[in-house]
């Protein structure tokens, strides 16, 4: 019971100072200084280092949908209504999570061991010391390329996910192209690409900012950047599915 | 000036500084002062808060009570905004150096000037050859620090620290990890900030060997050439150690008192 109590104590106490990063945050981002340089460095990090996973990962995950959905929907005779349910996952559903998923993979542990390098060696503490708020000139810069960076992955995982079920539509399903992009375009509603815009931006904004929290965390030299990484990962993929239920759950009570 | 206008020769106060880290009392009522111009070595054994005094005057950690003063303005309580302004004043040299990775030596140096000022380039660019040509890399500008050896990089971490002409100066552990020979370089940097910039200073270090290298030497110019003596009494006046032990100072004065104490643990210690 006292492992038990310790354990949540802990826990709340982790929150709270993840707050209390996300309220400097907050104020960072409207009050100078602003360091506008580091925004577009992190753009180019962010948004173009992902790219090539995005794309691969949008890709596979269209076709092994078109796939797997093609041979159930063959068991009721309507193979041609694939592109109806690829769309529909993938727009609203797959391509977020993916994309979100992979980007915290890939940028926030990268977000973590960079951030935990540089607090281990006392390049955080040198910054502060030389007159720079690390939050404003590490975090506030990937926190905005991590929230808006995501939706535009997002949106490219969508396109590049059609496009390769389309290719299996086409080649393996033998469902031809016109009647596969109709299907795409009936299974969508106003309201699913809505959903499918809108959630990434939350997403991105945990993952990044979940980086630069267990980074700026680090604690116990070049071990504890390795713990941090990890962290940054688990912790990042497991608040991803969460915002992601409740996101669609806020979603749904106002769009639909 | 500080607070109510009062003028003081003081660079650095301290009054009845505490600090715990929860059970862990680091500092207990530790009051001493630096007036300007002068130095002060603190040493002790490890862990016994050398470190965290210099922490305490940069503002990176709060004390749980006392009172900090940097030239007469007191920072304990201080807002991290408010502090900024007062960190322009001072330079900190840390531990291993803690350059940027990321930065060569020239982004380094001119750090903030480039990212904390309206200099023009030029000007930062001027200063960092400058600052840069003082501690003898001048040709290092374009490096990376990753292509640096561990005294050049203390070195450029001393650059760094000048840049913005501070007024006071503190290291962390300048010459630990580094051989005697590297190590007399960052020494002999520390000396001719003292005798020719007339910068105060806080030097944190467990060497016994350069700590009192550093009280016993002072730097003469004589032209451009600049020559290490042993210390005139009065330079030697202007270096203080300060010996920390369970939190509390242990001792406090000059070399020479330090080095003829009868204190079973300073003779311990020094042996």
């Amino acid at each position: 019971m006292t492992w038990l109590t310790q354990w949540l104590k802990s826990a709340l106490q982790e929150v709270q100072e993840y707050f209390v990063l996300l309220g400097k945050v907050g104020r960072g981002l409207v009050t100078p200084p602003f360091y506008a340089r580091d925004v577009i460095e992190q753009f180019d990090a962010i948004g173009a280092g992902s790219l090539t996973v995005v794309l691969l990962t949008g890709t596979f995950t269209g076709m092994v949908l078109a796939l797997q959905s093609g041979i159930t929907l063959d068991k009721f005779g309507a193979r041609s209504m694939v592109g109806q349910l690829v769309s529909a996952s993938m727009v609203k559903e797959l391509g977020p999570v993916l994309t979100a998923l992979m980007v915290c993979g890939r940028v926030g542990s990268g977000i973590a061991a960079e951030l935990g390098s540089m607090t281990v060696t006392d390049q955080i503490s040198a910054l502060r010391a030389l007159g720079t708020d690390p939050v404003r000139k590490l975090v506030i810069p990937r926190v905005i390329a991590g929230t808006l960076m995501v939706p535009l992955l997002t949106i490219v995982a969508d396109g590049v996910g059609l496009v390769g079920a389309w290719l299996i539509a086409a080649t393996q399903l033998k469902v031809a192209s016109a009647p596969f992009w109709n299907s795409v375009v009936a299974g969508l509603y106003i309201e699913d690409v809505w959903m499918g815009l809108i959630k990434p931006f939350f997403l991105g904004f945990v993952i990044v900012s979940i980086g630069c929290y267990v980074g700026l965390g680090t604690k116990g030299g070049t071990q504890g950047v390795g713990r941090a990484t990890t962290n940054a990962v688990v912790a990042g993929s497991v608040v991803v599915l969460a915002v992601d239920f409740l996101v669609t759950k806020l979603l749904f009570m106002v769009l639909y | 000036m500080g607070v109510g206008g009062a003028v003081t020769d003081l660079a650095i106060e301290f009054e009845n500084v505490s600090l715990a880290f929860d059970d862990k009392v680091v500092l207990r009522d530790v009051s001493f002062s630096l007036e300007r111009a002068h130095t002060k070595i603190v040493i002790g054994a490890s862990g016994s808060g050398k470190s965290t005094i210099l922490r305490l005057i940069l503002g990176l950690l709060k004390p749980d009570g006392g009172q900090i003063r940097i030239n007469g303005e007191r920072v304990d309580q201080m807002r991290e905004e408010a502090l900024m302004k007062v960190r322009a004043g001072l330079g900190m040299v840390f531990q291993e150096g803690a350059l940027f990775d990321s930065f060569t030596v020239r982004e380094n140096v001119g750090y903030r000037l480039f990212e904390e000022s309206s200099t023009p380039i030029p000007e930062v660019d001027a200063r960092v050859a400058e600052v840069l040509g003082f501690v003898g890399l001048g040709e290092f500008i374009g490096r990376m620090p990753s292509e640096l050896s561990g005294g050049q990089r203390r070195r450029v971490a001393i650059a760094r620290a000048l840049t913005s002409k501070p007024k006071v100066l503190l290291y962390d552990e300048p010459t630990t990890g580094l051989d005697p020979i590297t190590a007399l370089t960052v020494d002999d940097e520390i000396i001719k900030l003292r005798d020719i910039e007339g910068v105060s200073a806080i030097l944190v270090t467990h060497q016994l060997r350069d700590a009192f290298y550093v009280a016993t030497h002072e730097a003469v110019k004589d032209g451009d050439q600049i020559t290490f003596v042993p210390a005139s009494p009065e330079k030697a006046g202007m270096t203080e150690f300060l010996m920390l032990k369970d939190g509390g100072v242990a001792f406090e004065g000059a070399a020479d008192a330090l080095r003829h104490s009868d204190d079973p643990y300073l003779k311990a210690f020094l042996s």
